[in-house]
């Protein structure tokens, strides 16, 4: 410590101090997130071409919720995502329940039909729901509002539910079964034991389920692409068409729009999530 | 102690595929003890009080608790409540919350259950922790929750398995006279795990001893101690000096036994039944054994008891370990065997009475040896 304002050289984990180390950073960054700040920026581009800024407007954002299409659109997305949410976290929650709580026969065999939907390609996953929904159990067309977005709901309810499990069954590993037993111990029978002990200790896992499948539905596209009909687009689906004849201002600040929802319901999950992880984990140790 | 039994095992036997967990153990357990369950790792113990518990359903054989078959009652319907070994405190809940639980799964109005808290917080010296989360409370802390969650309910019974063996040593013994003073305070009968001797010593009105499945020995802790039934058992609880040999004399007020590593025969003042020809063993605690200096042709001692040339043979000091309070010394007899013995220092001059390598004599009374038959 003869100098004390000359730096010390870098720890050997202190991998931020090297400089390609900065550079890679750096260049992650850039492409990470420079095209999702473009996008935003442009949105509030007084200029239809998106090349020169023009200075600040928000004209496209009231474009937005003037356009019908565009509105409707965004509803479905919101009714498909909502309702495909809640059933596939009930469902997901119930899976990952049993395959952690019981033995039976064949269960090997559930817990790879489980990771099915995650690894089978989405346009396999897109073209075989078309199939289903048009020859085997053809969805009525002519249905009432939004019983008519069926089968979306249920295509999306098939992919996320599998991510919901996988989330609350790695949630369940952590539980201490004597937590349980000690309120089996203490009088409660197994519905209180659900409700008191098991639920509390899954919230996190089914938070993080919840937000992931919300998510999944909200931008999916391929497998709404094959099953969605003209009275039935979704938000990207709408979004893909538009762009199709080319790449309005419009666009831009409906999909920021879109960001921003995401990015908010994610911060919401992860504060709820956080703060419920840091409670337990020292009353379990 | 009242007589009335509380709990009874009869012929209870746990299986799991093919490992015997549980042995055929019968046991009877008083209204009022504070009754150990002692073993090694692996014998069974916390099986046994998970059965109790009703968490394990025996392969044969019944339980009874206040003389009802519970056998097949499940863990919420017992009149039992248990201490867990990570003490199960649930993560979720306020302090108060985790001792109102039972009570309000039984349905105990609010007012009246508030009050039982708070007299159960008191009775584990935890008033005005009712707020805390359990993160916020100490491992020693966390631990009288959970006592207290499990006392709240005023179960006939209080199960705990191994209940201080996740507390540091001085939090150990400062726990051991406080679980005694709580057990005599609210006279419930408590039922605890544990491996560790000294623990069970220190706490217990009885313990059982038990070994691969099996119940070895029910006795006071001073019974086990002088009075063990096996080799298993006196070599279990404390350390003890085992010779294998053969009954010379047995008559009905003193008894001969000859035992080859020992230059002259052991006499003991009462008689023993049984083995008359079968081979058994001498137990000998080491700190019922006398060292006599043997140095100058000095003669062997006579403590008074024994005949001439009985309980008495020369040895040399091989090794000595200096404890503060007392001194343990390796003796070797002639015969190659190297005996313990443990000598209190009595004065601060007293550790330097014996040195390394010192002819001695060992002496031993006549009621002190225990003999042995399995
Ligand atoms: N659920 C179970 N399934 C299979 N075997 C078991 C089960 N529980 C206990 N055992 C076996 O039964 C035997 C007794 O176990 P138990 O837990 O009762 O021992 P213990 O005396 O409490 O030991 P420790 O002091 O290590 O806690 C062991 O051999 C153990 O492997
Ligand atoms: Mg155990």
């Amino acid at each position: 410590m003869s100098k004390p304002e000359r730096q010390a050289p870098p720890a050997p984990l202190e991998y931020l101090r090297r400089w390609p180390i900065r550079a890679w950073l750096a260049v992650v960054a850039v492409f990470l997130y420079a095209p999702l700040i473009t996008l935003m920026a442009f949105s509030f581009n007084n200029s239809r071409r998106n090349i020169v800024w023009r200075g600040f407007t928000l004209d496209y954002y009231v474009q937005v919720f003037q356009d019908q299409g565009l509105l409707t659109a965004f509803g479905n997305s919101l009714v498909i995502a909502a309702v495909s949410t809640v059933a596939s976290v009930i469902l997901g929650a119930l899976t990952a329940l049993t395959l952690w709580r019981f033995k039976f026969p064949g269960k090997p065999a559930l817990e790879g039909a489980l990771a099915l939907p995650i690894v089978v390609p989405e346009i396999c996953m897109g073209v075989a729901m078309l199939v289903f929904f048009t020859q085997v159990i053809p969805w009525p067309t002519s249905l009432a509002w939004p019983l008519n977005l069926g089968s979306i709901i249920i295509s999306h309810i098939s992919f996320s539910f599998s991510f919901v499990a996988i989330v609350i069954r790695a949630r369940l590993a952590s539980f201490n079964r004597e937590l349980e037993e000690a309120a089996k111990d203490l009088g409660a029978g197994e519905w209180r034991i659900l409700r008191d002990i098991l639920v509390p200790h899954m919230w996190p896992g089914l938070l993080a389920g919840a937000l992931l499948a919300f998510t999944l539905s909200l931008d999916d596209f391929v497998i709404t692409f094959f099953t969605s009909g003209p009275d039935t687009t979704t938000f990207p689906v709408k979004v893909y068409s538009m762009v199709r004849f080319s790449v309005t201002p419009e666009v831009n600040a409906a999909s920021t729009l879109l960001i921003i929802i995401t990015v908010v319901l994610t911060a919401i999950a992860l504060r709820l999530q956080g703060a419920d992880v840091a409670k337990d984990a020292a009353g379990v140790a | 102690m009242t007589a009335k039994t509380i709990i009874s095992f009869e012929n209870v036997t746990k299986r799991f595929g093919k490992v015997v967990a549980v042995d055929d153990v019968s046991l009877s357990i008083c209204e009022g003890e504070f009754f150990a369950l002692l073993g090694p790792s692996g014998c069974g113990k916390t099986t046994l009080l998970r059965m109790l518990a009703g968490f394990e359903t025996p392969s044969e054989g019944r339980i009874l608790i206040d003389g009802e078959d519970v056998s097949r009652t499940p863990p919420n319907k017992r009149p039992v409540n248990m201490v867990f070994q990570s003490y199960a405190v649930f993560p979720h809940m306020s302090v108060a919350d985790n001792v109102g639980y039972g009570l309000m799964v039984d349905g105990v109005l609010p007012a009246e259950r508030s009050r039982r808290v708070e007299e159960a917080l008191a009775l584990v010296k935890l008033e005005g922790y009712g707020g805390r989360k359990p993160d916020q409370m100490s491992g020693g802390q966390r631990q009288r929750v959970a006592l207290a969650r499990a006392l709240v309910k005023r179960p006939r019974v209080l199960l705990l398995d191994e209940p201080l063996s996740a507390l540091d040593a001085k939090l150990r013994e400062q726990m051991r006279s406080e679980l005694s003073q709580l057990q005599e305070k609210v006279g419930v009968t408590f039922l605890f795990v544990t491996h560790d001797q000294d623990e069970a010593l220190a706490m217990a009105s009885r313990c059982a001893v038990m070994n691969r499945g099996l119940l070895q020995q029910v006795a006071t802790p001073s019974d086990l101690y002088e009075f063990p039934n096996s080799r298993f058992v006196a070599d279990f609880i404390g350390s003890v000096n085992l010779f294998e040999g053969r009954f010379e004399v047995d008559e009905a007020d003193h008894a001969v036994v000859r035992a080859p590593e020992l230059s002259t025969p052991v006499y003991l003042d009462h008689g023993v039944t049984g083995g008359r020809d079968a081979t058994v063993w001498v137990a000998l605690r080491p700190e019922k054994i006398e060292l006599h200096k043997r140095g100058d042709g000095q003669g062997a001692p006579a403590l008074g008891d024994a005949p001439d040339g009985h309980n008495v043979v020369p040895g040399v000091i091989r090794h000595i370990s200096y404890l503060g309070s007392e001194s343990v010394y390796e003796v070797e007899l002639d015969q190659g065997r190297r005996v313990r013995t443990l000598r209190t220092n009595l004065t601060r001059r007293d550790q330097e009475d014996f040195t390394w390598d010192e002819p001695v004599w060992l002496a031993w009374h006549a009621c002190s040896p225990a003999v042995l038959l399995s």
